[in-house]
């Protein structure tokens, strides 16, 4: 029976209070930051820019002519590095002066940028591992049975970071931060100077009511799936010896995946892809679903460890923790062929309505971005390659090191360019908000682990758990 | 292997798995050397009992994995860009790092290629299995439902093996 020591409480709360002093001052302090650092660096960045995609379009068009086709993606990319979504680049009227408004916005987005960032790492941390679970029941997976109760702890977290989402939802449609651009005033209203025609018409799917529901929807499925899970995995406990309520489970199970199918898609469409209106990838969803499952494949791993260290988890043995840091090594091989099949058919279609994306991030944010590549690719598979890593645990600990700092950097990269631009940086909000949800996950897992005992009684697989071997 | 040496040989069969997997752990506990195992399937944990060396495998493959890499690199660049070169996407940059995202797949492919067939060939090679070899498997019902020890003969390995739960026992 784990037990959540006084220790470790005051350690979890002070971490989520260190966090909440952190993104206050952030809060306070970001406004007057982006004053001082605003005008030169519209300019600089201007000229800055303008002269680097110049080149990339100019290698892409080869020796031909500067004509009038080569206007129409240049005004785009420098729009996307800008994001300023400016109407001219789509050969409509002129706005320059009054739809500068996104640009406007970004210093001030930044602390909230910042937290849905740490929002987004953190939710995928409780879905990851939500899903996780209902796949061992869907699969009827046997080897895994034994640490069923640490992944329980884990996905019931879900709950605090889809709170945190609604109330940036919330606080979005109340227009106090522009993160998603579409939320902008006017922007699908014709007599506007804001009117952006192509954002008015995704007017179906992002307005703010249908937005609120969804993210309601979201938090009412996702953690309703985490309650019940653990609700008759209790109950199941309490049941006389060798019955089991396995196949409810199963079919509770099979359902969430069924749904979670659809609302892990339309979720990143939502939270994140819509930060970026214009754009849109066919495969963002999953690749986001890639992201926070191995991110919570590898806190799994690392907790697994922690516990077994401990001596709570006896019935655990190296064959798990392997087959744990196969999970890891193999969802980061399939985030990056994700990653990849994303940006390659971009790169290689080369059209005007794609490419913003990746032009913002390989001009801005060019550092950032290649780092995290390297952590989240090669870094783990140069890492967890070998059998016998995999079953080390200085490895997996070095692998989850890399993997987590290169997934937060992926949320990072995916929502700063478009709410943010060139305004970002890494201080009180993103460290504050990193630590506030930290906090609250450490409180909640520990809180939960020893709610119950660790090892189901009734479990229909437990005892082939046991015995799990290679 | 066995063919190589031509040290005398005890040969039992049996008609379980499990009982193989206790026979070899019980006649290693008794200091009788057990030189191969023959049976239909793997068996889990039999490596294990047998005490046999970790593969190199891995190593192995891992070096056909690099040796795919370069060879894609290699060829790629002669093809894409040496010999005759493409534009590819409306980008005519016709150095091999500007177009590299579009030889990713083929990088990715031959470095499979390489590691998985090298490994199949050195994994045959090394267990004499290669087209042509000598067959090593000396009861055919081995293949079937049979499983066979074969043990270094010596004192006190008949009545060893009998009482495993051998259900034949033959000398060679």
């Amino acid at each position: 029976m784990f037990v959540f020591t006084k220790k470790a409480k005051l350690f979890a709360m002070t971490l989520t209070l260190v966090g909440l002093v952190m993104m206050v001052i952030g809060f306070n302090t970001s406004g007057h930051e982006a004053e001082s650092h605003d005008a030169h660096a519209t300019e600089m960045h201007a000229t800055e820019t303008h002269a680097e995609h110049a080149e990339e379009a100019h290698v892409a068009h080869a020796e031909e002519a500067h004509d009038e086709a080569m206007d129409a993606p240049h005004a785009e990319e420098a729009e996307a590095a800008h994001a300023e979504h400016g109407a001219e680049a789509h050969g409509e009227e002129a706005h320059a002066d009054g739809h500068g408004g996104h640009e406007d916005h970004g210093a001030a987005n930044r602390p909230w940028s910042a937290f849905l960032v740490n929002t987004i790492f953190f939710l995928g941390i409780g879905i990851g591992t939500l899903f996780f679970l209902a796949i061992q029941y869907a699969a009827q997976a046997g080897w895994s049975a034994g640490i069923l109760r640490v992944m329980e702890s884990v996905a019931l977290f879900v709950g605090i970071p889809l709170l945190g989402m609604l109330f940036l939802a919330i606080t979005g449609n109340m227009d106090m931060h522009h993160i998603w651009h579409w939320m902008q005033d006017g922007i699908m209203d014709e007599t506007s100077p804001n009117y952006d025609a192509i954002i008015a018409g995704k007017e179906g799917y992002l307005n703010d009511t249908f937005f609120t529901l969804r993210t309601v929807a979201y938090l009412v499925i996702w953690a309703g799936a985490a309650f019940l899970l653990r609700r008759n995995s209790l109950k199941e406990d309490a049941l006389p010896e060798g019955q089991t309520m396995f196949f409810t489970q199963r079919k509770l199970a099979a359902t969430f995946i069924v749904l979670y199918a659809v609302t892990s898609s339309t979720s990143a469409w939502d939270w994140i892809m819509s930060i970026d209106t214009h754009w849109f990838s066919t495969l963002f969803g999953w690749y986001t679903f890639a992201g926070m499952f191995v991110t919570a494949l590898t806190v799994l791993n690392v907790l697994v460890m922690y516990l077994r260290v401990n001596n709570y988890l006896p019935w655990v043995n190296d064959n798990h923790q392997h087959d744990l840091g196969k999970f890891m090594f193999a969802f980061s091989v399939f985030w990056t062929y994700l990653w990849f099949s994303q940006y390659m058919l971009i790169w290689y279609s080369n059209i005007p309505e794609e490419t913003p994306y990746y032009l913002a991030r390989f001009g801005e944010y060019k550092t950032l971005f290649i780092t995290m590549l390297v952590l989240n690719f090669i870094m783990p598979v140069l890492v967890l390659m070998s059998r016998d890593s995999k079953r080390i645990m200085g490895f997996i600990l070095m692998a989850a090191v890399f993997v987590l700092a290169g997934h937060w950097m992926d949320h990072y990269i995916m929502i700063m360019p478009g709410s943010v631009g060139y305004h970002y940086g890494f201080g009180w909000v993103e460290i504050g908000g990193f630590l506030f949800y930290a906090g609250l996950l450490l409180y909640v897992v520990q809180r939960n682990l020893a709610a119950a005992p660790l090892r189901m009684k009734n479990h229909a697989l437990i005892h082939e758990s046991k015995l799990f071997h290679q | 292997m066995a063919h190589t040496e031509h040290t005398p040989v005890v040969r039992a069969l049996y008609l379980d798995d499990d009982v193989v997997l206790d026979a070899v752990k019980d006649l290693r506990g008794k200091g009788i050397k057990v030189k191969e195992v023959y049976s239909p399937f793997p068996i889990h944990g039999l490596d294990k009992a047998m005490g046999l060396k970790e593969t190199r495998i891995a190593m192995a493959a891992f070096m056909y994995g690099l040796i795919g890499l370069t060879v894609a690199i290699l060829i790629t660049s002669y093809m894409m860009n040496l010999d005759w070169p493409q534009n590819i996407g409306g980008k005519p940059s016709m150095t091999w790092g500007k177009n590299m995202p579009a030889f990713v797949p083929i990088m990715f492919e031959l470095t499979v290629f390489f590691a998985a067939h090298l490994m199949v060939w050195t994994f045959m090679i090394i267990n004499k299995l290669y087209p042509g070899a000598a067959p090593q498997n000396p009861d055919p019902r081995t293949t079937d439902h049979h499983f066979m020890i074969e043990v270094a003969a010596g004192e006190g390995v008949l009545d060893a093996l009998k009482a495993t739960g051998a259900i034949e026992i033959a000398e060679a």
